[in-house]
């Protein structure tokens, strides 16, 4: 799935930051960074999942490459530089760079119908007749699976599925190269959460969409995407292929995550918890690794030195102790 | 009255209905339920499943419009119709109930020590100082760094996870023998989802309170229950014990859902495994089987409700197909 060699990916982000000013009183006013110079790339075609606990930052990267909030760093799409673009430019390239959220109906206005809804990009972007739209508009929503009899509803009268499945089509109806998933399952009823994943697995392929999936559910990544980036603090802790990620995954929090996912079978016992996050401490403050305070392998190392993002095998990694 | 072998908790027949423009809806529909002593209980179902009113109903915490009926015994005593001083004697201290949502669930004025402390001066009669005492105490019990300090916090102070863990430890201030959590983990990461869970099997352990702990998510419940019940459109389907339900499924609705949950410890499906379709409509519900339409096993006797059948080894399925549990699997794949 990844793409052909010689060509440039579709995103390419380097060193992404983004900060978060706290406390409104000019001694307490310190910075945090929410995203802590993260790069990644995506290639046309390729899905790659961002996963992390809350407060990660993966809902900041998210929002810093739609401009929703401000950012430094590169991010090249098609080639342009997103954080430079201003005015039409920045327009003109939103066409191609969609969001669902996690709260479907959240994301849907109250006072639009479905049909509304899914018609509502196409007339911000393109200029095109009232009866031209409708028949776009309801064949998308028939690929997402919502059939006419729901066009004339209105959000609060949908099921979390369906409301996820305009919100869905309401991403796709401008045909963007990539769609952002922000957590779109996760508040969906579990025998829902398969059918939309498997949905957009399909659009993907068929739409030859480009996928930044975040999400702090693993299970649901491993089926939709080619490669997995985590992070921690607002930084990579471990970007591999898929395969890799699960079948021989090289950083602890990366092990921590994935042994706290629950086996739904009895025989198995509970699963594994790593110890909470604490405050941020004096030892990371003074530039050492930032997972130092959960991590089980931690040796004095890393408490001086902030491990860089390395190569083992098929894997990006960042810590001390990856290859031992 | 009541003897070493009755269940701390008795329902029978219990329904919830609410008149919804001009029709009836049955949230909770004829549930019979009991909960044993030290017993971890799953009721497990989806949205619109009923298993949130059904909780509410053992509260007496019912919207007003709620018309209840059956039965639900404490300890042998009747608590549907019971004085309102009576439950609210029993409310906290010896049932007490962890909501969902944390957040809402808690006063953002209050510091946690006000909210913690609350119903142990009221039910145990204990003093301020006391009260605080017992409060640092469970706190450090769920695992909170701090516990003096987070006691002069607010709600907005903590974290999720710790929130979860406050609205844990209110809980278990009065020494409850009933525990009723409401999706206590489904708001959280895993990892904090997994705290959580690691909680609950000490809390269990050292208090030995029963637990019913309704949600939607088999894969959390599993290392936690000794018994599952399945509830779908407000009816009870399948009831069986943990490792027989999560093994051999018998309603095609469970074994549906379990087979749908994403699995890290399988190979990558081609396709997740789905249910098709989606809850119905409590307002529009027939008389036939309310799973049918995205049951892979409907038949024309479908059309009629299936009553609730026991099976060997305290089981119970409500669906006409009485086959095994591999041919419901079969018809599955």
């Amino acid at each position: 799935m990844s793409a052909a060699a010689g060509t440039a990916p579709l995103l390419e982000v380097r060193d992404l930051r983004v900060r978060y000013g706290i406390g409104t009183r000019a001694a307490s006013a310190q910075r945090t960074a929410a995203v802590d110079g993260v790069s990644f790339d995506v290639a046309a075609g390729e899905s790659l999942g961002l996963v992390g606990e809350s407060g990660s930052g993966k809902s900041s990267i998210a929002r810093a490459l739609l401009r929703l909030i401000p950012a430094t760093g590169t991010v090249l799409f098609q080639g342009r530089d997103l954080l430079q673009l201003e005015g039409a430019a920045l327009r003109a390239t939103r066409e191609h760079l969609q969001i669902v959220f996690q709260d479907p109906l959240g994301a849907l206005d109250p006072r639009m119908n479905v049909a509304e809804l899914v018609a509502e990009p196409l007339l911000e972007f393109r200029a095109a007749s009232a009866g031209q739209h409708r028949e776009q508009v309801t064949r998308m929503l028939g690929r997402v699976g919502i059939g006419s009899e729901l066009l004339g509803r209105y959000p609060h009268q949908l099921s979390g599925g369906q409301a996820q499945r305009v919100g869905l089509a309401r991403a796709l109806i401008l045909r963007p190269r990539l769609l952002i998933c922000d957590e779109p399952v996760a508040a969906l009823d579990v025998s829902i959460r398969s059918q939309i994943a498997n949905l957009l697995r399909d659009l993907r392929d068929e739409l030859g969409l480009s996928l930044l999936f975040i999400a702090h559910d693993l299970a649901t990544v491993r089926f939709l995407c080619d490669r997995v980036l985590v992070i921690y603090r607002g930084q990579t802790m471990e970007l591999a292929p898929r395969d890799a990620l699960y079948g021989a995954p090289r950083h602890p929090y990366t092990r921590a995550l994935l042994a706290a996912n629950p086996v739904p079978d009895p025989a198995r016992g509970a699963p594994r918890a790593p110890p909470p996050a604490a405050v941020l401490t004096a030892a990371v403050a003074s530039g050492g690794c930032v997972f130092l305070d959960r991590c089980p392998l931690a040796v004095v190392r890393c408490t001086q030195q902030a491990p860089l993002l390395r190569g083992v095998e098929a894997s990006l990694v960042s810590c001390h102790r990856a290859s031992e | 009255m009541t003897s070493a072998a009755d269940p701390l908790l008795q329902l029978r027949g219990l329904s919830v209905r609410y008149a919804s423009a001009g029709r009836e809806v049955r949230a909770v529909d004829h549930i019979d339920l009991d909960l044993a002593v030290h017993e971890c209980l799953g009721v497990v179902g989806e949205s619109g499943s009923g298993k949130t009113q059904l909780l509410l109903a053992l509260l007496g915490l019912c919207s007003s419009a709620a018309r209840l009926a059956g039965s639900i015994r404490y300890r042998g005593e009747e608590l549907l119709g019971a004085p309102p001083a009576r439950l609210q004697a029993l409310r906290g201290r010896r049932i007490a109930m962890v909501f969902q949502e944390p957040m809402s669930a808690l006063n953002p004025y209050l510091t946690v020590g006000t909210q913690l402390t609350e119903g142990a001066r009221r039910h145990l009669q204990l003093g301020r100082r006391a009260a605080r005492a017992r409060a640092a105490e469970l706190l450090a019990t769920v695992q909170i760094d701090a516990p003096a300090e987070r006691l002069r916090q607010h709600p907005h102070e903590l974290s999720g996870g710790m929130r979860q863990r406050v609205m844990i430890a209110m809980a278990l201030m009065c020494d409850p023998e009933i525990l009723l959590l409401d999706e206590p983990t489904t708001a959280l990461d895993v990892t904090v989802q997994a705290q959580v869970l690691e909680l609950l099997h000490a809390v269990r352990a050292r208090t030995g309170a029963a637990i019913l702990f309704v949600t939607h998510d088999l894969g959390a419940l599993a290392s936690l229950a000794d018994r599952v019940a399945v509830m779908y459109a407000g009816r009870l389907v399948e009831q069986a014990s943990a490792p027989a339900l999560y093994t051999s499924p018998r309603h095609p609705y469970t074994a549906g859902l379990l087979r749908s949950l994403p699995r890290l410890d399988l190979p990558v499906p081609a396709r997740l495994p789905a249910i098709p379709g989606q809850p119905p409509d409590l307002a529009e519900l027939g008389a036939g089987c309310a799973f049918a339409p995205r049951c892979p096993l409907v038949h024309d006797r479908c059309a009629s409700s299936p009553p609730l059948r026991a099976l060997p080894e305290a089981r119970s399925v409500a669906c006409h197909f009485e086959g095994t549990a591999a041919q419901i699997a079969g018809a599955w794949a």
